[in-house]
């Protein structure tokens, strides 16, 4: 057995050995214990297993470069498509009692009626406030008092 | 031929093509990179495909060829391939410590190896394929590709005698 492997190696180092000859090479360092004088050859033989098992672990490109031929065709009838849609719900100088709401209706009932309702109150209060126009005659009607103190103003000259 | 088909075809060597960009580049990113070209390429000469009697042989020359002009122009920028994964070999294959060290070990004469060696070593001794195969992948005839397995093998072994005799690890 040792020296099959021993003509297996000088056979392989002039690289006369075939695939099944090599591979009996790697079963026999694959071993935990191989002749003293091989150990050498042990990790070479290793390193050939353990290499073999490396992988590619990129993950493979999805489209391969394949170049997506931009279509503008499709870009045009997108364009049309949108505008199309944007002239379907345009709508120029929409009214705008179209945007009141109802609620929003009552809101300025109410603040009409308050409105109404306070300026009545206001007109009331200046109707009680014109008597003060009266006084205002009756002022001036006092004045002729001043035209009886003239003659009694003459009477106390004389004295 | 739909994506499917195409990658039907591919998978089963995708991990090859990886392999051996990784030999040639070491850097993994690169290498992954390097990949995604070579099916890219491959993607879009789709058509010729079934015309190839061998679509694996095709992508490893390719992927070959592809790596070459990486490192030349690499060459040519005088820049340096930056990588930092000695150690990222599937460390659950790797029971002792001891074993992991003398694996980076393997790694790093395989490393220092002369590209076409590299190439010869990645693809007999750990993708297995037969020297007919190799020879058509690689456009050198099957005397010369044994000749360059032999140096290789030769050197690996003369580096590891030397490291394991002096017990330096």
């Amino acid at each position: 057995m040792l020296n099959n492997i021993e003509n297996l190696l000088e056979k392989y180092n002039n690289g006369e050995t075939s695939l099944k000859e090599e591979q009996q090479l790697k079963d026999y360092f694959s071993q935990d214990t191989v002749a003293p004088h091989l150990e050498m050859y042990k990790p070479m033989f290793n390193y050939f297993l353990v290499n073999h098992q490396e992988t590619f672990t990129k993950p493979l490109p999805k489209t391969f470069g394949t170049k997506k031929v931009f279509n503008y065709k499709w870009l045009s009838v997108a364009a049309v498509a949108v505008l199309m849609v944007s002239v379907y719900f345009y709508k120029p100088f929409a009214p705008n009692e179209l945007s009141i709401t109802e609620a929003e209706k009552i809101e300025i009932n109410n603040a009409k009626e308050a409105l109404a309702i306070m300026s009545k109150h206001l007109n009331k209060g200046t109707a009680q406030v014109s008597y003060l126009n009266i006084i205002n005659k009756a002022g001036t009607q006092v004045d002729y008092l001043k035209e009886v103190t003239n003659p009694m103003n003459r009477l106390f000259k004389k004295l | 031929m739909t994506h499917l088909e195409f990658l039907n075809i591919v998978t089963p060597f995708k991990d090859k093509v990886f392999r051996l960009a990784k030999r040639l580049l070491v850097s993994r990113e690169e290498a992954e990179d390097a990949t995604q070209e070579v099916l890219i390429k491959l993607w879009k000469n789709k058509a010729k495909i079934k015309e190839y009697k061998n679509v694996e042989a095709f992508s490893m020359t390719m992927t070959k060829n592809f790596c070459f002009d990486k490192l030349k122009s690499k060459q040519a920028q005088n820049l340096k391939i930056v990588h930092s994964n000695y150690q990222d070999h599937n460390v659950s294959l790797q029971r002792e410590l001891e074993a992991r060290d003398s694996i980076n070990w393997v790694s790093k004469i395989m490393d220092e190896l002369p590209e076409q060696q590299k190439m010869v070593i990645q693809l007999r001794d750990i993708e297995q394929f037969e020297f007919k195969e190799i020879a058509k992948m690689l456009e050198m005839n099957e005397t010369a590709i044994r000749v360059a397995l032999s140096r290789a093998r030769k050197t690996i072994r003369e580096k590891l005698t030397k490291t394991h005799n002096y017990g330096v690890k």
